[in-house]
């Protein structure tokens, strides 16, 4: 899971800093224009190195708190064949982590100071796992929405310009494609049932809903970072294109489920062929990410609670690595 | 990122990069990195991240920092050569198309 | 029906009776053990041995699937794997009471994972020559997954106690702590007997001499010691718990609890 609006949110990136020598950034450049992929140890710009860093990061730091609220369920899943899949899920979601880490640390930083970036506040991380998982449904509308908005972002990404953070993004979005299914299938089966579970249904799509279609990020006007990052091929569509494309692919399945939209605005448009729908509050989303949305606190503190615990098994591991080392250096 | 102090970064378990043979008669092909404490955790670690789908029959891991590779920016020394000695390839050579099994 | 074959119908429903409740002690142990490391997931001590715990939470999951299948089947009332986890209340569990012991800190659960491991492993191994087929058939699948389990589990036992003072002291507690659990493992009783008689499950005095092997080999390796065998109150296997299951239960059944019939 993944939201490209995380990208707003850092320093803005320079073209080149002083002292690059302009012949490398223009060799940089024009690979990149070429559609040639970038490799850990080539040179790059320092602002396309800082960028990925934190692109890459901001999307693994995604991963690891969206293991949060699903894996709230796991223990109460109703059924044994819905827990498996949302165990099978969530971990997956704790790989996609650890893919993106690798890709990042390909780039010069070690898991452990990105991790500290997370518990610390600094780093960002995708606004919508700030919501609560109230019921049973939203776990169905997560993996529908919120995992088919991801999708969204991340297909493009498979052909970004830096090679570890694509390969990783290729793998991602393979194993990512049952998620979403997973999750609609959750919905029909809600949508289908009882009265008491169609209004299950029904209130986490009014949860949900508008929470997903901000993943995309600010409207391309407010966001500062497209347009650079589109030259270096980070970034292919803009924000509104896929948050359309994804409204154009969602609104029918929501009305194959026999649920309504929660926007009154909601039409279908035929001349541009597109679903318009009404303006988005976005100073919700702006709340959010800034610390004050339902669960920033105990999202963060989840995490911090783990790192934290774990210390000792860390340690303990490092330390009998060490023993062992030392005792076949001795033997030998 | 004031606070990375905290961590003392030495603590950190090596980072190992994963190669797996997806099935017997292919080559072991890089996949990813993670970490781990121990060469035996290295392999539990590549088997619970990058097997889960049935990817692989055999696991290799590396620590990451005994991997020598090439300088990027000898590319083109070490690279370039090869590209003129386009007789090493059999397209170089003009058959008649009459003449068999060549 | 003569009295030579009402004998054997009889015989034939107590046979079929102590395999159902067999099955339900194997099927009822893993699924509440996969419960347990399920809480685990997101909260592991590094990202890789979240992935690592998940993996055996899958396994024990899908394990618990085919035995209550199976169990279902026995039964013959029409109950299926989630009729079986979700509407039984805690005494017509009959899980090990190990299996529902709390996850505790990272050590305890290694633990306890360990011990049942070793357990499964000498079980599901015995298992494989059930003249029950379908037991056998399960077993030879759990057997493998078990495999992994417990190289997981002893790896990580051997780390802790030979790591830190403070990981030795950790863990030391925890087997001190978990170790009462362990008599109620091979203690054979009428259902047990039976199923060893009849060639359907191994007989748990083997089993228990090559588990307990097991355990001195690794407590060694990792500098712990082997506490005494105690006597213990639990019968897990008999429906009488710990406290601990009924919560346990409450979360895991509170969905299908609340709306009756339904379908998810």
């Amino acid at each position: 899971m993944y939201t490209q609006a995380l990208d707003t949110h850092g320093k803005e990136p320079v073209a080149a800093a002083a002292g690059e020598s302009a012949a490398h950034a223009l060799r940089f450049q024009s690979r990149v224009d070429a559609d040639e992929k970038i490799e850990p140890k080539d040179w790059m710009p320092d602002a396309y190195r800082q960028t990925l860093i934190r692109q890459i990061s901001q999307h693994a730091h995604s991963e690891i708190v969206g293991m949060l609220p699903e894996g709230n369920w796991i223990t109460r899943a109703p059924s044994l064949r819905r827990k498996a899949v949302l165990i099978a899920k969530v971990q997956d979601e704790g790989g996609h982590g650890m893919y993106l880490y690798s890709a990042a640390e390909t780039l010069g930083v070690t898991r452990d100071q990105l991790f500290e970036q997370l518990l610390s506040g600094v780093a960002k991380y995708s606004s919508i796992f700030n919501y609560p998982t109230l019921t049973w449904a939203d776990v169905g509308a997560i993996g529908w929405l919120v995992d088919g908005a991801a999708i969204m972002n991340q297909i493009p990404i498979c052909r970004c310009s830096y090679g570890p953070y694509a390969r990783a993004m290729v793998r991602i979005c393979k194993e990512e494609s049952f998620h979403q299914r997973q999750g609609f299938e959750i919905m029909l089966t809600l949508a289908q049932g009882t009265p008491a579970q169609r209004l299950m249904a029904q209130e986490a799509l009014n949860r949900w809903w508008w929470p997903s279609i901000m993943m995309f990020g600010p409207s391309d006007g407010e966001s500062k970072h497209t347009a650079q990052s589109m030259r270096w091929k980070i970034k292919r569509f803009s924000n509104d294109e896929l948050r359309q494309k994804f409204i154009d692919v969602t609104v029918p399945q929501a009305h194959f489920l026999g649920l309504t939209i929660p926007d009154a605005q909601l039409r279908w448009d035929e001349a541009t062929q597109h679903y318009i729908g009404g303006p988005i509050d976005w100073s919700e989303f702006n709340a959010v990410l800034k610390g004050n949305g339902p669960c920033n606190r105990e999202r963060l503190q989840a995490r911090r609670t783990a790192w934290e615990a774990g210390r000792w098994v860390r340690e303990a591991a490092s330390a009998h690595a060490a023993k062992s080392a030392a005792r076949t250096t001795q033997a030998a | 990122m004031s606070d990375a102090g905290k961590t003392p970064v030495a603590a950190e378990w090596p980072l190992f990069e994963v190669f797996i043979r997806s099935r017997a008669g292919l080559e072991h092909k890089h996949v990813g990195s993670l970490h781990a404490a121990d060469a035996r955790m290295a392999v539990e670690h590549a088997r619970d991240v990058y097997t889960r789908r049935q990817e692989g029959v055999s696991i290799w891991v590396v620590r990451s920092a005994d991997v020598i590779a090439s300088d990027p920016e000898e590319a083109d020394a070490l690279f370039e050569p090869a590209r003129d000695k386009v007789y090493r390839h059999p397209t170089f050579y003009v058959i008649p198309e009459e003449v068999k099994n060549l | 029906m003569s009295p030579a074959v009402a004998t054997a119908a009889r015989a034939d429903r107590a046979l079929n009776e102590a395999l159902l409740r067999y099955v339900l002690r194997l099927g009822d142990t893993s699924l509440v053990l996969g419960q347990r490391l399920g809480e685990w997931v997101g909260h592991a001590p590094t990202l890789e041995e979240d992935l690592g715990l998940a993996n055996l939470a899958l396994d024990l999951i899908g394990q618990a699937r085919l035995l209550l299948t199976y169990a279902g089947e026995i039964e013959g009332r029409e109950r299926d794997e989630d009729a079986l986890a979700y509407l039984r209340d805690a005494p017509e569990f009959f899980n090990l009471a190990l299996a529902e012991q709390p996850n505790g800190d990272f050590g305890c659960t290694i633990v306890r994972q360990w011990l049942l491991d070793a357990w499964q492993l000498e079980i599901y191994a015995g298992l494989q020559e059930s003249t029950d087929s379908r037991l056998a058939a399960i077993a030879a699948k759990a057997l493998k997954e078990t495999r992994y389990h417990y190289r997981f589990s002893s790896g990580w036992l051997v780390r802790l106690g030979d790591g830190t003072a403070e990981s030795h002291e950790r863990v030391q507690r925890a087997v001190d702590q978990l170790w009462r659990f362990t008599s109620e493992l091979f203690a054979p009783d009428e259902v047990d007997e039976r199923m060893a008689s009849a060639g359907i499950a191994p007989s748990l005095s083997t089993a228990e001499v090559r588990w307990s092997a097991h355990m001195d080999e690794d407590l060694r390796a990792a500098t712990l010691k082997r506490p005494a065998a105690q006597p213990y109150p639990w019968h897990g296997k008999r429906g009488v718990h710990t406290e601990h299951l009924g919560y346990v239960l409450a979360e895991m059944q509170h969905l299908q609890r609340t709306y009756p019939g339904a379908r998810w």
